[in-house]
């Protein structure tokens, strides 16, 4: 039985769209009001998809506090009330976008041990959404 | 290929006991879901079929048809009770999220003969919800 768990999580945290390869025109032609030198923020909602089968034993595809606290861990806690690009090492040379905030989440949360990380979806405003499903993995939406 | 989907909503009652294991490893496992004394969700449910538009009526499936087979199969089931001691679908099994997505479907694939079931998406809150396949490749 094909089965998919998906688990909601928010942090709120500060970034800046910089790239060190465009001219600072080209920047604020690009990002807009998202190149703002002093940065500004969102309140990030992160969903976790997990796929396997369901634990004879305990009903589950993981355990949901094995998952929180997996999550705690290597996500929340990194990212909850920070500046991505000053605090988060994989920014200082990416641009802090949701694309690849999704794959960055993605890398954090592959090692799971309980469950396969199936997708990575991010709501970055209530209006706009970006998901990473790995590059060897067929979704299932 | 059109995906329709019909979303439902029922109340329900469980709690998670394994009777294989000590009331230690229950709590260990479980947390405050092994409480004994039962907790409940507002579980939302939703069905998608999938199908091609019939020519003459433009509709994968009766909507009607599906509604009512939702009220049967699940609604008059499942609202308003007790997962644990009044689905028996369900006994023997842990009432996870899971579980009962896995039972909803087996419920539901067999009744839905115009179209196909292709997934069944249970919320048992805004921020977790778990979907099932069935045996899709």
């Amino acid at each position: 039985m094909k089965l998919q768990l998906t688990r909601r999580y928010a942090f709120a945290a500060a970034h800046r769209l910089h790239s060190a390869q465009l001219s600072e025109e080209e920047n604020v032609r690009l990002y807009g009001k998202c190149c703002n030198p002093h940065g500004h923020g969102h309140n990030y909602r992160v969903e976790v998809t997990l796929s396997g089968p369901v634990d004879e034993a305990t009903g589950m595809v993981a355990n949901l506090a094995d998952l929180d606290a997996f999550v705690g861990r290597e996500v929340l806690d990194a990212f909850d009330h920070k500046n991505l690009n000053e605090e988060v090492p994989a920014f200082r040379s990416a641009v802090p976008t949701t694309e690849n905030l999704c794959l960055e989440i993605f890398r954090r949360l592959r090692a799971f041990p309980a469950a396969r990380l199936q997708r990575v979806r991010i709501e970055e405003t209530g209006l706009n959404s970006f998901e990473y499903a790995g590059e060897d993995q067929e979704s299932l939406g | 290929m059109i995906y329709l989907t019909r979303k439902i909503e029922f109340s329900a009652a469980h709690y998670y006991h394994n009777p294989a294991w000590s009331p230690e490893e229950n709590a260990r496992v479980f947390g405050k879901c092994a409480n004994l004394n039962s907790h409940g969700h507002n579980y939302v449910l939703e069905v998608t079929v999938a199908g091609t538009p019939d020519p003459v009526t433009g509709m994968v499936l009766d909507l009607k048809a599906l509604k009512e087979i939702l009220e049967r199969e699940i609604m008059q089931r499942m609202d308003h009770r007790h997962l644990n001691h009044e689905v028996p679908e369900l006994a023997g099994k842990i009432p996870t999220t899971e579980n009962v997505a896995v039972t909803i479907w087996n419920l539901l694939e067999p009744k839905i003969t115009q179209g196909k079931l292709h997934r069944v998406r249970l919320y048992e809150n805004p921020d977790l919800f778990v979907d099932c396949f069935g045996h899709a490749p």
